[in-house]
């Protein structure tokens, strides 16, 4: 302790002056702001106080003003968006579900490992703190189930990691982050704090630069044990009853979580800084009030009930320290023994941050990708296999086919399997795994003890967005509900991570305002309220802003978990029938990237009627048991998606023979947009013959456009005389895809 | 009572295949570094403790390994006293 | 048949356990915490997978020193049957229960997918319900499954029929690419000498019901179900 008390006197705080201002982001209006709140100047830690609560990380203050047009309600809502950590559905039977999903991008560019696994532990305690055990995920116990990766070299130095996370919950163990009760006591449990991810609140709301990397300090490492023991320490001192609060540590640690818990039950909150467990020495206010140390909790008891938490905690080998109580009035009060440290409004703070509604301006590049002419590809015909380009495997002068487009795109990346990556997670630990990840079109997990189960998706294609953020975002929404669909579960909700770059730039707020119009809408006409989520903006890097990425996931529910819906064909015999309407639409797709070299084009247009209506033929003909298997059609269009439904397990599959190309809307459809193109709402469905009359009558009941195509057999794709392949040659190209180039990286 | 630092290497016995190693061996081969004969991955613990005289830190120090620090079926272990 | 499922605080398939041996395999399983000195007198003790204390020096080197490991060695001693799946072998191989150690897998990654497995020991009280050479299909999720021991200790557990599941093909093929980890004579599951202590890196409670794609994981809990005739 002697040693703490001789470095303290050492370290002289700096000066409040514009220049530690500026260093802190705060602009001279948000200063006068300040000065009017506390009717005073501020200190040092207090500058660091309202530096990190007013970060756009914990304030939106760029975004707010938009995330509002969001549609929040819903029947089975049980918390709304931005009410708590985490927004919580009703799934019946009692239970309830809590999902979020968050960034972690501007850490993981810096250090990919600590930063997406920290990102990762930030999103659990989210979601526990809310009392509901994590089903979905990683490493410490709880089973990753899915994903979605894209790959696009607009991301090479800005990656973006948006971790999903499900929760489950009995609807009495339902938490809430507030502090309520005056003289309740307040504890700090879990880890010890040290000056890691100093100021990583702010840091996430810097753009990129050069010298990022020497700002090493900023990542947080995460101790993957000890948050398991966290996680079930919660678990059980929430269960006990004697919680009356609990919040997790997260962005701006344990300036956050006094201020808002505070701020939520309408109370004040005092701490102690000289009861904070402490891993390094010499450590000032400041640097305890913004660490991001890991694995952190404050919760804020019943008085009386302290024993039962100090004794949960005891067993788990966990601190639970009394740091301090809720106190009257609406002031968080920081004390360090005696001394007052810092004496702000916790409501100031928490929830009456700057909000800004920034300059917006169409982006110049669009007029050029807009005004790509279809026509200007040439026809398949007249590509041939050369040196150097596409198609390095074909002899030269030789013309290239549909097959070999076919193999092309299932050696992307984005569209090939994804086993590589998911086998090296655990995605069956809680034996409630249902559907594998990768192989299906949602993940589904079982509830044990009920017949039910959840199935949930993710999507967002980052080149859509770029050239139609409205229609690209609107895709996203559309696409993962639709796949919750194909899989047999009804969407209960949405959560989003808005991945975009500098707001303060007119074109980027500009793209950032379409996404959100087209979140919003397409959530409206599908009837699913966004139950929270995330925005991350400052995504760039000196070659400029990523593409602009509002990833979207989707969680929905299964009342019998015998309904689940595989995606990939499963007898000899079965009919085959594609839903929707394919028009002339090549813009954006992986085709036109992949075997054309043009990111171009308009994105196929979604139009949300016709979506819903499928939506809710694909639920009934599940309801009713109709279907074998349902895949929707994206990247890589109808040829990919038939492909894709060949491939079981690894070395298990199944071929086709597809005869028509579905219900074709536009004269003159080129063969390469029948084939490849990635228009929307449409479904490849098989099924027993037997079902064929009551299936096509649940789809003229909701007027779904549908074509029975083929059927199910041999151990060859066809396609309409275009496409002749090995099915063997499909799980080839899709299977080795990625490894080929991890291992090419690692030797 | 004394004060002793201790410093624990330890590494894989010479019959058991490291993997670790390997994996970083062709590395550096592919780095460059074709002269790169052997590469052995080991772990080191630095162990400040109290003893009476030398003689007790060596006696402690040899149970804390073969009790926990070292898994005496696949690794072997050096220590330097200070 | 009463199932002691012990609990380590990193455990992570300490539930599955239970829910398997209670739910599925109809047995009085209790839990039963790390640092409890009571095993509750079971007929079978599981050690569960997981990661039990964070396994930051060796995956399993601190819980062989927990106080319920105690109770758990003089079980063994005395006859009582005990499984250790993936970081449950683990640990009974850092407390000397069964022979040999772990190295890393060779792939150097973490690998979670449904494996074949091959019975190559069908006279065990852990195997006695299946049928000579059965192929088994059972998920394995680790980051260290390498088993490795001196050529005497293997060729001891050879002559003894110890070595009880091998890492095979679909058809019981055994050959360096069916397996996984790198695993010394594809080793998935070894028996101490007495035959009363059984340790495997695949997880047989992920492959109990149907619903996971997978049942084979049933035939090792018939068999205990068998031998302790109740």
């Amino acid at each position: 302790m002697s040693v703490t008390m001789t470095e303290e006197k050492t370290r002289k705080e700096p000066a409040v002056i514009p220049e530690l201002l500026k260093a802190h982001g705060i602009t001279p209006e948000e200063y006068d702001r300040i000065k009017k709140i506390l009717g005073r100047e501020p200190n040092f830690t207090e500058v660091g106080i309202f530096s990190v609560m007013w970060s756009e990380h914990c304030s939106y203050k760029n975004s707010k003003a938009l995330l509002k047009t969001f549609p929040k309600e819903g029947k089975a809502v049980m918390v709304k968006a931005g009410e708590e950590n985490a927004g919580c559905v009703d799934i019946g039977d009692n239970y309830a579900v809590v999902f979020k999903m968050e960034s972690h991008n501007h850490p993981s560019a810096i250090e990919p490992f600590q930063g997406a696994a920290t990102g990762l532990g930030g999103i659990l305690r989210d979601i526990f703190t809310m009392g509901a055990r994590p089903i979905f995920n990683l490493d410490i116990g709880i089973p990753t189930v899915g994903g979605e990766i894209y790959f696009d070299s607009s991301y090479e130095g800005n990656p973006l990691v948006n971790v999903m996370s499900v929760g489950l919950l009995k609807h009495e163990e339902l938490a809430k982050g507030a502090a309520k009760g005056l003289g309740n006591p307040v504890y700090y449990v879990g880890a010890d704090t040290g000056r890691d991810g100093l100021g990583g609140a702010a840091f996430a709301s810097k753009e990129l630069t050069e010298e990022s990397h020497e700002d090493r300090p900023a990542v947080q490492v995460g101790d993957p044990f000890k948050e398991k023991l966290l996680l079930e320490a919660c678990l059980e001192v929430i269960k006990s009853g004697a919680v009356v609060g609990i919040q997790d540590m997260g962005a701006a640690g344990l300036t956050c979580s006094t201020c808002e818990t505070a701020s939520r039950a309408g109370t004040g909150i005092k701490i102690d800084l000289n009861k904070l467990p402490q891993r390094e020495t010499g450590m000032i206010p400041y640097e305890m009030m913004l660490s991001e140390s890991q694995e952190r909790m404050l919760i804020i008891a019943q008085k009386g009930k302290e024993k039962i938490v100090e004794d949960i905690f005891e067993k788990w080998d966990l601190h639970a320290v009394k740091l301090g109580e809720v106190t009257d009035g609406h002031l968080m009060r920081v004390y360090q023994g005696d001394k007052l440290i810092a004496e702000i409004p916790a409501k100031a703070l928490a929830d009456e941050g700057p909000i800004y509604i920034r300059e917006e301006k169409e982006p110049a590049y669009l007029k050029e990708t807009r005004a790509f002419n279809i026509n200007s590809i040439p026809d398949l015909s007249s590509l041939q296999g050369r040196k150097g380009a596409r198609f390095t495997n074909l002899a030269p002068n030789t013309t290239v086919t549909c097959n070999d487009v076919l193999l092309q795109l299932l050696d992307v990346p984005s569209i090939a399997s994804k086993a590589w990556i998911y086998e090296q997670y655990d995605h069956m630990v809680r034996t409630d795994t249902v559907f594998l990840p990768g192989r299906h079109d949602a993940a589904v997990v079982r509830i044990k003890g009920t017949k039910r189960a959840l199935a949930a998706a993710s999507d967002c294609n980052g080149l859509y967005c770029y050239l139609d953020p409205y229609e690209g975002a609107k895709i996203a929404v559309a696409e993962s509900a639709r796949n919750v669909v194909c899989a047999g579960g009804e969407p209960l909700g949405i959560t989003d991570c808005l991945n975009f770059g500098n707001p303060m730039k007119p074109e980027v707020y500009w793209t950032f305002h379409q996404a959100i119009s087209g979140i919003s809408d397409a959530c409206r006409a599908l009837g699913v309220p966004v139950t929270g989520g995330n925005v991350s903006f400052y995504n760039e890097s000196p070659a400029g802003a990523i593409y602009p990425t509002p990833t979207i996931g989707v969680v929905g529910i299964l009342e019998d978990v015998s309904m689940a819906t595989p995606s990939n064909f499963q007898k000899e015999g079965d009919v085959i029938y594609l839903l929707g309407e394919t028009f002339n639409e090549l813009g954006g797709s992986q085709y036109l990237l992949e075997i054309h070299a043009k990111r171009a084009g308009i994105t196929p247009r979604l139009d949300l009627k016709k979506e819903v209506a499928l939506q809710k033929a694909l639920l009934k003909a599940n309801k009713e048991r109709v279907m074998s298997s349902a895949h929707d059609l994206s990247d890589g269009g109808l040829a990919v998606a038939a492909a894709e439904a060949c491939l079981g397990e690894p070395g298990k599959f199944i071929g086709a023979e597809i005869s028509s190309l579905g219900v074709i809307r536009e004269k003159d459809v080129r063969i390469d947009a029948a084939l490849f193109g990635e228009c929307q709402s449409r479904v490849l469905v098989s099924l027993s013959k037997e079902n064929a009359p009551k299936f096509e009558k649940i789809l003229a009941e909701f007027s779904v456009p549908f074509t029975q195509v083929g059927t199910v057999g041999g151990n060859r794709l066809q396609i309409a005389d275009k496409i002749n392949v090995a099915v063997m040659d499909i799980e080839k190209a899709y299977r080795n895809a990625i490894p080929r180039r991890m291992e090419k990286v690692i030797a | 009572m004394k004060t002793f630092n201790a410093k624990v290497n330890v590494t894989l016995k010479k019959s058991v295949l490291d993997p670790q190693g390997q994996t970083v061996l062709e590395a550096l081969h592919s780095l460059g570094y074709k002269g790169t004969e052997n590469l052995r991955v080991g772990k080191y613990f630095e162990v400040t403790l109290n003893a009476q005289d030398e003689n007790s830190a060596k006696t402690q120090l040899k149970e804390m390994c073969e009790k926990l620090l070292v898994n005496t079926v696949i690794e072997q272990y050096e220590v330097h006293l200070s | 048949m009463k199932v002691s499922v012990v609990v380590f605080p990193g455990s992570n398939c300490d539930s599955d356990c239970f829910n398997v041996m209670k739910d599925v395999m109809k047995c009085d399983t209790q839990f039963v915490w790390h640092k409890d000195h009571d095993l509750k007198k079971p007929d079978l003790v599981i050690l569960p997978g997981g990661f039990s204390y964070g396994d930051y020096l060796r995956c399993g080197a601190i819980a062989r020193f927990s106080p319920v490991m105690r109770e758990v060695v003089q079980f063994a001693n005395n006859g009582g049957t005990v499984i250790g799946i993936c970081n449950g072998f683990q640990i009974l191989l850092e407390a000397g229960l069964l022979p040999g150690a772990m190295l890393a897998n060779r792939s150097l990654k973490f690998i979670c997918k449904h494996v074949w497995l091959r019975t190559e020991n069908t006279k065990s009280k852990f195997t006695n319900r299946l049928k000579p050479a059965q192929v088994l299909n059972i998920p394995i999720a680790h980051g260290e499954g390498n088993y490795t021991a001196d050529p005497d200790t293997i060729k001891r557990l050879r002559d003894e029929n110890r070595i009880v599941f091998r890492y095979s093909s679909e058809s019981g093929e055994i050959a360096d690419k069916f397996n996984p980890n790198g695993a010394v004579e594809n080793i998935a599951g070894i028996l101490n000498e007495k035959g009363n202590v059984l340790g495997m890196m695949p997880h047989p409670e992920r492959a109990s019901e149907d619903i996971l794609g997978s049942h084979d994981g049933r035939g090792i809990w018939e068999s205990l179900l068998e031998s302790a005739g109740k």
